[in-house]
């Protein structure tokens, strides 16, 4: 049977017990355990932690880290920084996001895919960059995007 | 085992190696290496040994800082001077193993260098190429030579010896030490960091916060992240020197979650620390205790900032808060508290491992030392470049960057990230340092040196630094949340052709307004790029403005593209690959766009070959093309193999 998700953080949250500071730590923790944050995540880390649910929430939202709502299987993140700017990222996101068919910030609807746009991943020299479940990828091109994902 | 013990057996085990009868090999293996494919390169290496019989030695080094060259794998065979090794693939390294360790050729057409004593032939010496000449590695020092997850490595390489100095000294004279260097804070402002060492030694209490910004917000800068992927304990040496200075006893390092690795080298090195009682209580049997956290930022610029930092830290939303109180006085949890960037803290354990006298003789009067500059974009030889201050703009693009790529015309290098500026070709002689930058309009910031040639649009760049600083405004004062907003639809209005003349005003005034009365420096340099962009590049924001033209054609409302009816050969390739179908022919017809459906993506211009070159691309012109598809009547060129070359990087 499914574990429910007071179940999955309990481990997490008994550890941070009381701990408000330990907000955003957790806050990650949480997202990695279930891939976003929940509504019924917030209100067990507000019970935990000793907080009211809308802190939580006006914390999360602060930070763009945070998701809100079930994201893909594959996360794919294409750096919109000043370099790969410079070396023609808005092509690499137009030419993912017309493969996928889906919007930045959105994720397709068999769920396989998320796309993000970062900000920098500090492989600059290798602009333009995108990154897929954490793997980076240099010097793309269209082409070359298009090719990353048939891997997927 | 006391520390002087474990000095000497790391001191001879580094010698050890070496002088070792077994060939070694250092694989670049930081994030730059691994996004060009170092990890197949060390697979394909490692089958190699195994499938000749090769005993070898591999070492995964941080990155050298010859970005442009990754995958980088350097190779020390006995009796032989190191060699280094650039772009290679699978394929090349395959070849390399075998014909150097087994047939000892030394492939110099795959060689970028030698390094240390002695030579090959048809090698130059590493330290001799432009890129390598101009600099003076010191916070680079061990970038690329040594095994990050090896504090041993660190320690027979002179680490911790800055320390134990320190520790002789009394708290004061370190400080004294650290001002003499003239070391100013590498985070941005530039700040002398003796001086605020001193503000918080004087501060009383036993509790005091000692803060690493490894935030590196600047989106084209690296060498934070390859400070700490390739050499964490430098950083961490210069965090134990400062806490000892300034009497704290705790201490963050808060790093951007988008950089997992130097997360993981900084994990390892306190695990190693803590064995070596170099962290923790009593550290090397002295009254120094110091306790250091590792804190992963979750996405937000403004954090970078320094009390909007230290409220992240608590678990709040990062907002800056106001200053005076300055953090010495009240910072973290209302703590005296103090914050210095990466860079600062790994040249921190540079002064202390020789002395203020050796660092202060290089780079300017007001503006000592070396600074590592990230060089991106344009330019030939993008990576990590570590030069004494006051070195020219132009040296770094043209002497140690090569230049632009594909000859083109070099436009603007941005300094300084959302918080700098865009400077042109007239500025190629301005020494860069702390001062002459900021008389020019921009900031050193971080040190991102991301170079634009003339596919650039100005006003695009400052559209987008806008839309950049407008995103990541914490929103809690006016003029930089309502300002920034006001500014961007300008900024977007003109790129798109439909701007006012009054617009240029418009804008000044805001950014006038925006800097003098914003509550940090978000706001405050927000309009930086928008300033330098109107000093520098005016007639480009009157071109779009008044001609409704884009001289680099970049802004996608200002062109259009054309088919050539003289050099179609109605190959249909483009037709089949155009995303919207709005390119009407048939076989041997001269194909014609349909303006009405084109979203100018650019993709016929990309896959229309070479030879025909029959796609082109122009602001505020017609070209007249037939009203219907016509016989192609253009000759047809010889053939080459049919190439639909894709980039995107317009070079
Ligand atoms: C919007 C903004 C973003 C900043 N981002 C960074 C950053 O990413 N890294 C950094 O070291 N300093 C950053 N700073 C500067 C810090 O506030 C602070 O001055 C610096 O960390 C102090 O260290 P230093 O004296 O060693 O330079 C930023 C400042 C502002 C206003
Ligand atoms: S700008 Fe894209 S990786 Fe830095």
């Amino acid at each position: 049977m499914e574990k429910s998700i007071r179940e999955r953080l309990l481990p997490i949250l008994e550890a941070n017990q009381g701990h408000k500071e330990s907000l955003i730590p957790v806050l990650q923790k949480v997202q990695g355990e279930l891939g976003y944050l929940p509504e019924e995540s917030l209100s067990e880390i507000a019970h935990f932690l000793g907080l009211s649910s809308s802190e939580i929430f006006g914390v999360a939202s602060f930070y763009a880290q945070f998701r809100f709502e079930r994201q893909g299987e594959h996360t794919i993140k294409v750096c919109q920084g000043t370099a790969c700017h410079v070396r023609g990222a808005k092509r690499i996101m137009e030419a993912v996001a017309q493969e996928l068919n889906v919007e930045p910030g959105g994720t397709t609807a068999d769920y396989k895919f998320s796309l993000e746009q970062v900000a920098c991943f500090g492989c600059c020299a290798l602009a333009p960059v995108l990154v897929i479940d954490g793997q980076v990828h240099g010097r793309m091109t269209t082409s070359g995007a298009r090719k990353v994902l048939e891997d997927y | 085992m006391t520390f002087d013990e474990r000095r000497k057996q790391a001191i001879s085990d580094w010698e050890a190696l070496q002088q070792s009868d077994k060939p070694h090999i250092l694989v670049g293996m930081a994030t730059c290496g691994r996004a060009a494919g170092a990890a197949a390169v060390l697979a394909t290496i490692k089958e190699e040994l195994a499938r000749l019989g090769i005993e070898a030695l591999i070492t995964e080094v941080g990155c050298i800082g010859m970005c442009y060259a990754e995958p980088l794998v350097d190779i020390i065979k006995p009796g032989r001077p190191r060699i280094s090794y650039g772009n290679l693939t699978p394929e090349t390294v395959k070849q390399l193993i075998e014909e150097y360790l087994v047939n000892d050729n030394p492939r110099p057409d795959l060689a970028m260098g030698t390094i240390g004593e002695g030579s090959v032939e048809g090698i130059p010496e590493l330290a001799e190429l432009p890129i390598m000449k101009p600099q003076v590695r010191i916070s680079l020092r061990n970038c690329g030579h040594i095994d990050p997850a090896d504090i041993n490595q660190y320690i027979a390489n002179g680490g911790y010896s800055g320390l134990i100095r320190a520790l002789k000294m009394t708290q004061k004279e370190v400080i004294d030490e650290v001002s003499k260097s003239g070391l100013r804070g590498r985070g941005g402002a530039g700040a002398f960091t003796g001086f605020k060492w001193e503000r918080l030694w004087e501060q009383p209490g036993d509790v005091k916060y000692l803060i690493c910004n490894a935030d590196e917000g600047d989106p084209g800068a690296f060498m934070d992240r390859s400070l700490l992927e390739g050499d964490p304990h430098s950083v961490l040496e210069g965090m134990l020197i400062g806490a000892y200075a300034t009497g704290s006893s705790h201490g963050y390092i808060y790093c951007r979650a988008e950089y997992p690795l130097a997360i993981q080298r900084l994990e390892t090195a306190l695990k190693q620390m803590e064995e070596y009682n170099l962290i923790g209580d009593n550290i090397l049997g002295t009254d120094l205790s110091f306790n250091l956290e590792i804190k992963e930022g979750a996405g937000a610029f403004v954090c970078g900032e320094e009390t909007a930092l230290m409220m992240s830290i608590e678990g709040k939303r990062g907002m800056p808060r106001p200053r005076p109180p300055f953090p010495a006085q009240s910072g973290l949890w209302g703590k005296p508290s103090n914050v210095n960037n990466v860079e600062t803290w790994a040249n921190v354990s540079a002064i202390f491992q020789r002395d203020a006298e050796w660092y202060a003789q290089y780079g300017t009067e007001s503006s000592k030392g070396t600074k590592t500059f990230a060089l991106a974009g344009k330019v030939v030889r993008t990576g990590l470049v570590e030069v004494p201050m006051g070195i020219t703009v132009g040296d770094i693009i043209y002497e140690v960057g090569g230049g632009i790529v594909n000859n083109k015309e070099f436009r603007a290098v941005l300094t300084g990230g959302p918080s700098g500026g865009c400077l042109p070709a007239s500025k190629l002689n301005l020494p860069v340092d702390y001062d002459s930058l900021t008389q020019a309009g921009t900031i050193m910031g971080s040190g991102g040196f991301v170079v634009a040639d003339e596919d650039t649009c100005m006003v695009d760049m400052a559209r987008y630094f806008l839309s950049f600083t407008q995103d990541e405004s914490c929103g809690k004062c006016v003029p930089c949340r309502v300002g920034t907003r006001h500014m961007l639809d300008i900024l977007e209005r003109i790129t798109r052709g439909e701007g006012q003349p009054s617009d240029i005003d418009l804008l000044e005034r805001l950014a006038t307004t925006i800097k003098s009365t914003s509550l940090c420096q978000l706001g405050g340099t927000a309009p930086n790029p928008v300033l330098t962009t109107l000093r520098y590049f005016r007639e480009e924001y009157e071109e779009h403005i008044v001609e409704k033209r884009c001289r680099a054609l970049a802004c996608t409302e200002l062109i259009k593209f054309f088919i050539l009816p003289d050099k179609c050969q109605g190959c249909m390739i483009c037709l089949r690959n155009c995303p919207v179908d709005a390119i009407i022919g048939d076989r041997r017809m001269v194909h014609i766009v349909d303006q009405e459906k084109c979203i100018k993506c650019g993709t016929c211009m990309d896959v229309c070959p070479d030879r025909f070159s029959a796609v082109v691309k122009v602001s505020a012109e017609e070209i007249e093309v037939p009203s219907e598809p016509i016989p192609v009547t253009a000759s047809r060129p010889a053939t080459k193999k049919e190439d639909a070359g894709e980039t995107a990087t317009n070079d």
